[in-house]
Parts: structure tokens; C-alpha cells; sequence
């Protein structure tokens, strides 16, 4: 699942890793913008999706991304893998990974960097 | 037919460029071209070098001209930077209305000329602090405005009467302008005299900056309101700044940061016609936004291919009669997309030289972005320094001595020319579907955009692009050297109580009808403003204002095209 | 798996969702679960929207939801979209018009991918579709673009069939196949207020009454409805037609457990025996080797296609060489 959580509409990369999901031969669902952290835990355990990759652009990923991890806790729904990107300097994403996002991608990883991330780390089912 | 040249030198031309792409040839043939091809950022060819022939029906007078004469090529104003230099105007929010205040206090003493304002994005979104969604993130990406109490204390010892004030707001512009104006108001100053920009751009939105309220029906009549209201009311107000800046962010083109733009521009001036008001009243007051990005030379042209564009379509399309009318005045933001978060100090160098490109287009207004941009809101420190950029192009460099320094360059007038072409190719597109509104609502430009960001990126991953550090000379294991500014999280806390004391000690009878008489004039044709402004100075808030549009009008969803 | 079942009964999203993908991705568990699921399924009432991209199927479901919502009935979505055919990926984005029902515990949303390999789409959105069911969906919507016959097939198992257009689409109309007009049982133009509508309308009606007489001897004779759906016109209309139509099945064939008439049935067992025996028997030629070793003889100019064939399937089947 692809999701831009928050009221931040910069969608650009978002989209960009949508289509390279799809080029690498993933399914991905595609939530599109201003979604709140539970309308993400509910589609993502409807959608039954093996990883959430969520987007910010606008700051406020600490309070979103770590809701959307503690949700998922509540709905023992925590086998979801959580990445994130973004503008998320390197403390936030020091802190974001202590609370259980199990990767951030910094501006400037490529395409090919991030399909070959997830086909390593997320285990569908 | 006055060309530039004379005919007859074409084949003396055509010979020696004969033999020199022999040489060429024959170098080449040892050692292959430097890379495979080369293209601008936009992914536009370049050509090894250019002459007299790829501008051979070039007509100085019709085409280049003097600045202040139609077409204006080679500038708006007749004196330019001779008479002035272009406002330094520096993005600038974060945190509450007195962390924001401070830093344009800041700003202002360090030598800019011009405030431009950031919201966060509740307010940009036409939330409340205490929104429910708008936790987490107030204050986080601008300044964070609830009502007139902020914008009290946000302008605070600022003067006004004599600086201009851009806001970069949109769907809940109406509201911050009059919540701008009452403030105004409430200091004594005339609206006659207050200057400044809205950027009010509801259909760049849907295309590419995604902050988003209501359709873009009602949302391009809001705007019009405003466009009436300032033609009659505040006439030293640009009422919208048409922006192109967002397009290219979302990874659009040049040529269609520039067609969109000015096909936003033509659906604007369209309406207001229909409105009643007459082209010569508002059209004086359009600004425009673009960005400045890395290629230097497709973005000179491009700003003069801007400026020769609008004038024909004001003048032959709308048939303007005032020479104001016919001008497209901007102002640039360097590209953010083209800054990267490794080698942060490198982007003080890309900045620079996309200030000086937009310098050398003729920009009427200008803000440099700052180094720590990729990572978070500039530090006090890093925006010092984007500020002191311009300062350096503008009192060292000498580019601002002479007007139009590239005007005359082969190279440029070509790419000026091919511009343009390419740019009204894609707006006759635009129009043969019916306009802008109808274009985008068969997300013809989202698509546009989205696929050239996804070839872009493409690009970059193969290194057919390259991003200093990021793809090429890279550090491994590189630590980030730089500071980066937190914004404290108990400021959501604080900021809620502040605007609940307001609430308390407004009188809610007066809030209560005021919204009555705002949702009134939505449902009916009157315009909205001065029922804002009357709102704004009985301290109801941005989202009470915002809710009555997203009732009587609807809410827009993201289609959530791809 | 009496611990699934009764999940799914009891409408656990977790356990639905982990079944609905279970199905998708062949796994051989779901079939002992599907069996023991079956009888709790039948009440559903199952209604198929398709339409090429971008005629507003996405948009119009999710106006259809909020109606029937109101109405107090549960809704299940399963809005399918195609398969890259380069990279075996997909990106579905239907959903994101349906957001705003997310929250909502009555309506249950998924998305799926078409796939296109062995039982894709039919079998498993059918089997999804029980599943929607078993867990007590009032409603079930499908949505698939229509352009496949799999498509097609899909929507005939669902009680009601609304083929979606917009106008302007011309010589469109024509080049639909004629296979999935001919199981249109409502036609919706949507976007109605652009240029050609009345053309499009125009279009249609001559089509469908090109079978007249059927409708003379009391068929249900297709109604086209205006919509347009972003702006939650029509919609009303449209369901209340689904409604009629709801009635007359129930009138001509006694009740609406569609899965009770044989011709339903026997479509569907067929589908599900050829589903079934590819499943099997490209399993076994691919696991002895069998499979690998007729492509390189062909290629080799060994064998010809036919005879390699028949080598590999006579004699799974039992039958001999002629």
C-alpha cells in the first residue's frame, strides 16, 4: 500500500514509487492523499498488504507514521511492514525506527534501491 | 522585412558551418561526444553550438524589442533593474504567529525588501489548530493561523503602509486576505494603500499542489470574487499569482510548466470577463510564480518566452488595451525538487545559480531557497545565506547592470522561440478540449506531469541524469553536517489554548451571524469579501469561515490519479 | 477451518481479508474452507459495474455505497483492476474514491488484480464474492473494467449488470464488444452533462431495442439512466432501477439465490472444472518435466505442437492416441 497520510499533498514521489512497484511486479494499492492514520490501518488490513509505504513532505510524519505503527499494534495487525519517505531529518528517522517503521527513504534513493529493499525484507505473507 | 540579418550572409554561414561540422566530425571520430545526449532537465535537446541560421527570421523589433514595449521579451518595466532591483522576497513560516513574526523581523534587517508568508498546513487546508486533522501538524511546514489574533500578532512592528506582503494560500485565500486586510484596517492603514499578493491559484491545485477544499467550479468563483473584489477595492493588490512553480515540482516540464500556467491564466481571465468586469480592470493585477530550476539557459528562455506569450494572448486573444495589461509580471522560487538532503552545502551553489537564472530573465520578485530545505524549515542561519545569494548576484555579479545581458545570444532567442512554439502547441491542446477546467477534469495535465516525473526519475536511476552527490560523486556513509530546525511539539497545545481564549472573548452572537451572512452570499451571486473581512474582525476562525464553503459548496477528494 | 468459517460468519475483517488473498493467490487450503462457506452463502445481493477506464465506475460505486447505506444494508466492494501484462504488477487505485467509506464498519472494500493466469480473475472474484456473502453483505459490488471476456464472465454471475458509458464515446459504443452489451441489464451514462449524451442515449437505445420482441414477451428490457456520478445525480434512479430489476428476478425466477437456477450452475461448474483440471494437470506436466521437454522438442523441430500435445494430455485423460 502506497498512502500519503496527513493533510500534505506533495504526491509526486508517491505516485513515482507507485508505478515502480507496479514495474517490479508488485500489487499496489493506492490510497491517494489526506488519509488519516486509522483510514490507512483499516484499508491496509482490508486489503490484507504485506507493507505500508507512507510519504511526507510536510513535517508531520513523526505524529502520522507512528500512529499508523500503533494502530496496527491495536489490530495485531503489526506483520504489516511500515516504511516511510520523505523530508524527514536523520533524528526523526532515529526515532521513527525505535517506534517500529522499519525503514525510511531519504531523498535521492533510487527506484531500483527501494524495489530491491522490499523484495529483500518484506516476506509476502 | 526587417530580420535582424542581413539574408545574404546565410551562405557564408552555411559554408564555414559545413566545414566546422566536418572537423567536428573528425574529432568525434577519435573520441566520441562528451555523452550521448545532451538535453536539458526537461529532457529538450541541445544543439552543439548555435548561429545567426537557427535565428534566420529573427525580427528584432516584432521579437526582441525594448524592455517596456510589447512584447516585452526582454522585460516588463522599461528601466528594469536599472530603475530597480527585483524585490527580495523570502519564503518564510514556521511555528506560531510570533516565532513567524521573528523571522521576518529577521529577514527584514538582513536586507530583503519583500515579505512572503508560509502557512501550515491546517491553515493552508482551512483547518482550525484544534482540527482533528490537524494534529500533528501545526506549525509543522508555516506558520499556523487560526484568526485575526494571529495575524495581529504575525505582522507585529512590521510596516505594511510601505513593504509588500505575499501569502502563499489557496483555497482559503478569500479568508486570509480579509483576515490580512481587516488586520490592516485595524492599524489605521487605508486599503487603498496596502500591497501585496495573494496566490489564490485554486487551479494549480488540482494539477499540482494538491492543497484542495471545494470543486474547482465554486473554487474558480471564489477566486473571482476576489479578482473583483480587489480590481474595485485594493488596488495596489495582486489578487492571484498564477503559479507554474507547483507544476514543475510535481515533475512537470518546462515547456509545460509554462503552457499550463498560462492556460490557467487564460481560464482566469476568462471567467472574470464572464463576471462582467472588464479585461483592462484586472488583468493589470495578475502576477504570476515560476520556478527556477537547474538548466540555466532553458529557464532564461523560458521567462522570456513567458512574457512575449501573455502579452500576444492579452493583446490578440483578449484584446487588452491597456499596456499593463499586456504584462506578465513574476515572481520565482528556485526549484526545491532539484535540492538533495546529501551534501547539503552543494545547494547553496544550485540556488545560486537558479537565482541568477531567474535574475536573468527579468523576475520581478525573487526567493532563493536555502540549503536545509531537503531536510526540514530553514534555520535561522541557512536562510541568512540564501538571502545574502541574491544580495551577492545583485550588488557583485553585475548581471543586473545591463538589461536582458542574453537577449541577442543565438542561443537564447532559438530556445526562446522554440519555447514558446512547443508551449502554444500545448495550449491550443488545452483549448481544443474545452479549456483548463475542462482539461483537468479529463486529468489531461496530471497525467502530463505524472508521467514526466516518473521519466525523470527513470533518468536518474539510469545516471542518464546526474544529481551531484546523489548519483555521481557521491560520500559513502556521508553524516549529515548540518543543523536542522525542530519546530517544538507543545506548540499545538499552546496554540489551541491562545485561539480558545479568542473564542471566549469574541462575541459568538456577532461570529454567528457574520457566518450566516458569508454562507448567504455563497449560495447566492454577491461576493464574498467584505462579509469575510466583516467575519474576520469579530475573530471567527479560518476553519468556521471554510466550513461554510465546504457546506454550501462540497468537498473535493483526490482522484488519486497516478 | 470450522475456526475460519465461523470468522468469516461472524464478519471478522482480518480473517475475510486473509481468505480473499488466500483465494487469490491459489492457495489449496481455501477449498475445504470454500466448502464448508457455501452454505452460508446465497443471501447476497450481487450487483457487477463495468465500463472501460475512466468512465466513472470507481466514483459511481462509491456514490452507490452512501445510498445504500442509508438504506441501512451492508456493502462488500470488490474493485478489480488489470495486470500489467509486462511486469505481472498492477497499481489499484479504485479504492481511492471509495475512501471516504473506509471507516465505515458496514461496507468492506478490496481491491484485486486481474492477474490473467490460470482461474484468475473468474474463479477467485467469484469465490471472493461468496466469501463477501458468507460474511453477510447485504450487497455485493463488483467492478471490473470491462474489456476481457473474463470480465464478462464475472459479471454473469452477479444478479444485476450495469455497463457503465460516458458520451462521446462514438464509434466506441460500436467497438464495445457485443458479448458484454449483451449482458448489460442497466446502462448508465455517466458524466452526462458533456457534449453527446443525447447521442450516446441515442446510440444505445436503437442496440438494445434491436431485440424488441424479447421484450414484448415480457424479458426484462434494459433501462439507460443519465448519471452524473461525481456530483451524486442519478443515482438515486439508478438504484431504484436495481431495485426493479431485483423484483422482476425475483418474479420470473422465484427467488434471488441466483445460484439455485441451473444455468448459472452449469456455467459455473464448468468454469470451475476447466479451472480445476488446468490447475492439475499443468501441475503435474510441469512437475515431471513433461512440459519443459515438449517446448524443446518443438523448438528443436522435433514435434509439431499438435502431436506434442496430445502426447501430454491423452493420456492424463485416459484416452489413446487416435
Amino acid at each position: 500500500m502506497v498512502a500519503k497520510p496527513g493533510l500534505d499533498g506533495h504526491d509526486r514521489g508517491a505516485r513515482i514509487i507507485a508505478r515502480a512497484y507496479r514495474d517490479a511486479g508488485f500489487e499496489v494499492v493506492y490510497t491517494g492523499l489526506h488519509q488519516t492514520p486509522e483510514e490507512i490501518v483499516e484499508a491496509a488490513i482490508q486489503e490484507d498488504v504485506d507493507m505500508i509505504g507512507m510519504s511526507s513532505l510536510a513535517g508531520a510524519h513523526k505524529y502520522l507514521f507512528k500512529s499508523v505503527v500503533d494502530m496496527l499494534k491495536e489490530r495485531d495487525a503489526d506483520d504489516i511492514v511500515v516504511c516511510g519517505g520523505g523530508i524527514i531529518p536523520q533524528d526523526d528517522i532515529d526515532m521513527l525506527k525505535a517506534a517500529g517503521v522499519k525503514e525510511i527513504f531519504t531523498p535521492g534513493t533510487t527506484l531500483d534501491d527501494i524495489v530491491t529493499w522490499v523484495k529483500t525484507n518484506v516476506k509476502p505473507r | 522585412m526587417p530580420f535582424t540579418f542581413d539574408q545574404k550572409i546565410f551562405d557564408d554561414i552555411e559554408e564555414d558551418h559545413d566545414k566546422w561540422q566536418g572537423k567536428l566530425k573528425s574529432i568525434f571520430s577519435k573520441r566520441p561526444e562528451r555523452l550521448e545526449r545532451f538535453s536539458t532537465v526537461s529532457d529538450t535537446e541541445i544543439n552543439q553550438m548555435y548561429t545567426p541560421e537557427d535565428i534566420r527570421t529573427q525580427d528584432f523589433g516584432k521579437d526582441i524589442g525594448f524592455p517596456g514595449e510589447y512584447p516585452f521579451t526582454r522585460g516588463v518595466q522599461p528601466s528594469m533593474y536599472r530603475g530597480r532591483l527585483w524585490t527580495m522576497r523570502m519564503f518564510a513560516g514556521l511555528g506560531s504567529a510570533r516565532d513567524t513574526n521573528l523571522r521576518f523581523h529577521h529577514l527584514v534587517n538582513a536586507g530583503q525588501t519583500g515579505l512572503s508568508t508560509a502557512f501550515d498546513m491546517p491553515t493552508l487546508m482551512g483547518y482550525d489548530s484544534d482540527s482533528s486533522k490537524a494534529r500533528g501538524e501545526c506549525g509543522k511546514c508555516g506558520v499556523a493561523i487560526d484568526t485575526l489574533k494571529d495575524m495581529e500578532d504575525l505582522f507585529e512592528g512590521l510596516p505594511i503602509e510601505q513593504i509588500t506582503t505575499s501569502m502563499t494560500i489557496n483555497p482559503p485565500a478569500s479568508v486570509i486576505w480579509a483576515m490580512y486586510i481587516a488586520m490592516a484596517e485595524t492599524r489605521g492603514i487605508d486599503r487603498k494603500i496596502i500591497g501585496g499578493t495573494i496566490q489564490n491559484d485554486m487551479l494549480k491545485e488540482f494539477v499540482a499542489q494538491k492543497t484542495f477544499m471545494c470543486p474547482p467550479e465554486p473554487s474558480v468563483r471564489i477566486v473571482t470574487d476576489t479578482i473583483e473584489f480587489g480590481t474595485k477595492e485594493i488596488p495596489r493588490w495582486n489578487t492571484i499569482s498564477i503559479s507554474g512553480y507547483h507544476i514543475r515540482e510535481a515533475g512537470s516540464t518546462a515547456v509545460q510548466e509554462l503552457a499550463f500556467t498560462l492556460a490557467d491564466g487564460i481560464a482566469y481571465t476568462e471567467k472574470a470577463l464572464e463576471r462582467g468586469l472588464h479585461v483592462d480592470d484586472f488583468a493589470p493585477r495578475f502576477s504570476f510564480f515560476f520556478n527556477s530550476h537547474l538548466d540555466f539557459f532553458e529557464e532564461v528562455a523560458k521567462f522570456r518566452a513567458a512574457r512575449r506569450m501573455w502579452a500576444k494572448i492579452m493583446k490578440d486573444r483578449f484584446k487588452a488595451k491597456d499596456p499593463r495589461s499586456w504584462w506578465l509580471r513574476f515572481h520565482t522560487q528556485t526549484a526545491g525538487c532539484s535540492l538533495t538532503a546529501q551534501q547539503p552545502y552543494n545547494n547553496v551553489v544550485r540556488t545560486a545559480l537558479q537565482g541568477l537564472a531567474a535574475v536573468m530573465g527579468g523576475t520581478q520578485s525573487l526567493h532563493t531557497n536555502s540549503l536545509d530545505e531537503v531536510l526540514a524549515i530553514p534555520t535561522e542561519e541557512a536562510a541568512t545565506i540564501a538571502l545574502r545569494t541574491q544580495q551577492i548576484i545583485a550588488e557583485e555579479s553585475g548581471v543586473a547592470n545591463t538589461i536582458d545581458p542574453l537577449g541577442g545570444s543565438y542561443f537564447v532567442e532559438a530556445f526562446t522561440n522554440r519555447m514558446e512554439e512547443e508551449a502554444f502547441e500545448i495550449i491550443q491542446k488545452i483549448d481544443d478540449m474545452g479549456g483548463m477546467l475542462s482539461a483537468i477534469e479529463k486529468n489531461y495535465p496530471q497525467l502530463e506531469i505524472a508521467d514526466a516525473a516518473y521519466h525523470y526519475q527513470k533518468q536518474i536511476d539510469n545516471r542518464e541524469k546526474t544529481v551531484v552527490g546523489v548519483n555521481k560523486y557521491v560520500i559513502e556513509d556521508e553524516e549529515i553536517p548540518v543543523e536542522v530546525l525542530e519546530i517544538d511539539e507543545e506548540l499545538e497545545k499552546i496554540q489551541i489554548e491562545k485561539t480558545n481564549r479568542v473564542k471566549e472573548q469574541r462575541d459568538n452572537r456577532k461570529v454567528a451571524r457574520s457566518l450566516e451572512r458569508v454562507a448567504e452570499a455563497c449560495a447566492g451571486e454577491e461576493n464574498v469579501m467584505e462579509y469575510l473581512i466583516d467575519a474576520a474582525k469579530e475573530y471567527t476562525t479560518v476553519q468556521e469561515l471554510c466550513d461554510v464553503y465546504r457546506k454550501v459548496f462540497g468537498e473535493y477528494r483526490d482522484p488519486g490519479i497516478y | 477451518m470450522k475456526n475460519i468459517v465461523e470468522k468469516v460468519v461472524s464478519g471478522d475483517i482480518r480473517t475475510v481479508a486473509r481468505l480473499i488473498r488466500d483465494i487469490d493467490d491459489g492457495m489449496p487450503e481455501v477449498r475445504d474452507v470454500l466448502k464448508d462457506l457455501y452454505a452460508h452463502t446465497g443471501n447476497a445481493y450481487v450487483i457487477g459495474i463495468t465500463g472501460a477506464p475512466g468512465v466513472g465506475k470507481s466514483t459511481l460505486v462509491d456514490q452507490m455505497i452512501a445510498h445504500l447505506r442509508k438504506r441501512d444494508k451492508t456493502v462488500g466492494v470488490l474493485a478489480v483492476d488489470p495486470t500489467s501484462p509486462f511486469s505481472g504488477g498492477a497499481i489499484l487505485g479504485d479504492r481511492v474514491r471509495m475512501q471516504r467509506h473506509s471507516m465505515d464498519r458496514g461496507v468492506f472494500i478490496r481491491s484485486l488484480a486481474t492477474r490473467g493466469h490460470f482461474g484468475g480473475l473468474t474463479q477467485s472474484t467469484r469465490s471472493a464474492i461468496d466469501v463477501l456473502d458468507a460474511m453477510g453483505k447485504d450487497y455485493i459490488l463488483v467492478e471490473t473494467v470491462g474489456v476481457g471476456q473474463d470480465e464478462v464472465d464475472v459479471v454473469r454471475s452477479a444478479h444485476t449488470t450495469a455497463i457503465v458509458v460516458i458520451p462521446g464515446m462514438g464509434d466506441g459504443i460500436q467497438a464495445i464488444k457485443a458479448g458484454i452489451l449483451e449482458v448489460g441489464d442497466i446502462f448508465l451514462i455517466n458524466k452526462a452533462d458533456r457534449d453527446g449524451s443525447d447521442k450516446t442515449y441515442t446510440d444505445l437505445k436503437l442496440m438494445i431495442e434491436m431485440d424488441q420482441r424479447k421484450y414484448d414477451e415480457g424479458t426484462w428490457k434494459p433501462p439507460i439512466l443519465k448519471a452524473q456520478a461525481v456530483f451524486d445525480i442519478g443515482i438515486a434512479e439508478f438504484i431504484q432501477e436495481i431495485d426493479r430489476h431485483a423484483a422482476y428476478l425475483e418474479s420470473t425466477f422465484g427467488g434471488l439465490n441466483i445460484r439455485k437456477q441451473k444455468d448459472m450452475v452449469r456455467q459455473e461448474l464448468a468454469e470451475m472444472i476447466k479451472a480445476r483440471l488446468l490447475e492439475e494437470v499443468i501441475s503435474k506436466l510441469t512437475e515431471t518435466g513433461d512440459f519443459d521437454q515438449a517446448v524443446q522438442g518443438i523448438a528443436d523441430g522435433k514435434i509439431d505442437p499438435y502431436s506434442a500435445c496430445d502426447n501430454l494430455v491423452l493420456p492424463i485423460v485416459g484416452l489413446s492416441q487416435p
